[in-house]
């Protein structure tokens, strides 16, 4: 589903976020990127959803050549992929439900396909009674359910979540991660950096570890480190 | 597009105007004033050039002729007025013609001129009207001082004076316009920019979700477009009011001086100065959001 070739990224200054990266995801997949900070995973992420252009070698998405997508086509791409983030970006004068439907309201979708999907992620995530809240309200974790909501509304085929549980107690990141395990097995591809040791060690999913802009281990059902 | 949507640019733009209700009003301020300046100038002109036009329309060059000028002399005349090419038209006045308008003229009075058939004291003339104004001083130079011409007259330095008065009026007018214009533009482009700084994150979020430039543009170009038209709006009132009552107080006042009272005109005109408005704000908040778009 998703494939890099020979990827290199510089950003200006001549840091090497990426060093001639080949890899391949499978539709489906649960991936953990793991690795020390900057080792290179938000860039390999950002190169998918396209907020970064590869300074050499291609990204395929969907036997869709990206590197070469004109500008006004990125919203489409980024229409089938669910982003999941460490600070949630949820809208602070929004409720629950509104920053859910804003992200339906973007696609242009009609008044009654919004209050059908809406109510139904946020009982899949467990907040139907919370709809009505602003979001400062609700607790971290409650808050990134809502961002796992508003990810997954659109029905995308790719979750990419940076560091989803890194502001989350252990306890709450558990919850959160029977939810993505939840999606997963929905057929929604997700990849998800994480510094979450346990979690990735007892997960039994695909890891990938980056160093230095490189990738030093790929296993299926791997742990957090050798 | 959707009535859903349409809604969500709407309410949008309207909160923005209210969050920053000051500058709104500072931004409709500016472009009422641009405007009105602008409207005005344009009356002017407009007035300036319809009484240079009325002037010009009545401007002759009457060569008057000596009293022993012979047949063949008036016809040496006439013939190098067919020759030139400026003379619109012109028509040879007898003495025995111009005593009857004169006695026209004077209407009952005419009783004043009995007598004058026998000894008519007017001369033969010729009445030369030409194509454009700046033709008349010329031409009359060229008759002056013949042998059988008596003498030339003409509106002597009236007209002149008026063109460069109408052109002056109309470069002073298109200055201003511009400059102030311009002056529009950049504020409303200052006030949308610090309602995409206030939403910056907000459209980041957008951006994110996949929201295309125009999603995101719609709105402030909305914001943008009100702000500009609520202006116009408040100087196309202001100048069709006042300028109705100017000209109704010219018109009782002094009734020779030909204004513009056209209506459908100046309701063009109007028309005119709101689209204009439209137009700055559109382009004082397509400058502002541009930047912003790249995520």
């Amino acid at each position: 589903m998703i494939q890099l070739f020979n990827v290199t990224k510089m950003y200006p200054g001549g840091i090497k976020a990426l060093d001639d990266v080949s890899i391949r995801f499978k539709k489906g997949e649960f991936i953990f990127l793991v690795g020390p900070s900057g080792a290179g995973k938000s860039t390999l992420m950002k190169l998918i959803y396209r907020e970064e252009h590869p300074t050499r070698g291609q990204v395929i998405f969907n036997g869709k050549n990206i590197t070469r997508l004109r500008q006004r086509e990125v919203p489409y791409l980024r229409r089938k992929i669910g982003m999941v983030f460490q600070d949630f970006r949820l809208l602070p004068q929004k409720t629950v439900f509104e920053n859910i439907a804003f992200a339906m309201e973007i696609t242009g979708a009609s008044s009654r396909e919004i209050k059908r999907a809406v109510p139904e992620v946020l009982e899949m995530v467990g907040l139907a009674h919370k709809a009505n809240e602003f979001p400062e309200h609700l607790s971290g974790g409650e808050q990134q359910r809502v961002s796992i909501s508003r990810a997954i509304v659109n029905r995308p085929v790719l979750i990419i979540a940076d560091e989803p549980t890194g502001n989350l107690d252990p306890d709450t990141s558990w919850g959160l991660m029977n939810l993505f395990l939840d999606i997963s097995q929905r057929g929604t591809t997700i990849i998800m950096a994480t510094h979450a040791w346990d979690i990735v060690s007892n997960m039994k999913k695909r890891v990938v570890e980056l160093a230095g802009g490189q990738i030093v281990r790929d296993e299926e059902k791997g742990t957090y480190s050798l | 597009m959707r009535l859903r949507t349409i809604c969500y640019y709407f309410r949008e733009a309207l909160q923005s105007i209210l969050r920053n209700s000051w500058l709104s009003v500072a931004s409709i301020g500016v472009v009422a004033v641009s405007l009105l300046i602008l409207g005005g100038s344009l009356l002017i002109v407009l007035n300036a050039g319809n009484v240079a036009d009325n002037l010009e329309s009545s401007v002759e060059v009457s060569i008057f002729l000596k009293d022993e000028a012979t047949p063949e002399q008036i016809k040496e005349i006439e013939n190098k007025l067919i020759g030139l090419s400026e003379v619109a038209q012109y028509v040879f006045v007898t003495k025995e013609k111009a005593l009857e308008e004169m006695k026209q003229d004077f209407g009952e009075e005419k009783d004043i001129l009995a007598g004058l058939e026998e000894k008519n004291p007017l001369p033969d003339t010729f009445r030369v009207k030409t194509h454009m104004v700046e033709q008349v001083a010329p031409l009359a130079r060229q008759f002056e001082g013949l042998a059988q011409v008596d003498e030339v007259r003409y509106g002597q330095g009236v007209v002149e004076q008026l063109m460069a008065l109408s052109h002056w009026v109309r470069i002073a007018g298109l200055t201003t316009m511009v400059l102030l214009g311009v002056a529009a533009v950049f504020l409303i482009a200052t006030t949308i920019r610090l309602s995409v700084f206030a939403r910056r994150r907000e459209i980041e979020i957008m951006k994110f979700l996949g929201a295309t430039n125009w999603f995101v543009r719609l709105p402030f170009l909305l914001e943008g477009m009100f702000l500009g038209l609520a202006g116009s709006f408040i100087s196309v009132a202001a100048i069709y009011y006042g300028y109705f009552l100017i000209i109704n107080s010219i018109q009782v006042s002094l009734p020779f001086v030909p204004m513009v009272s056209d209506r459908d005109l100046i309701i063009l005109l109007m028309e005119g100065l709101l689209f204009l408005g439209l137009l700055i704000g559109a382009a004082g908040s397509m400058i502002s959001v541009r930047r912003f778009l790249k995520v």
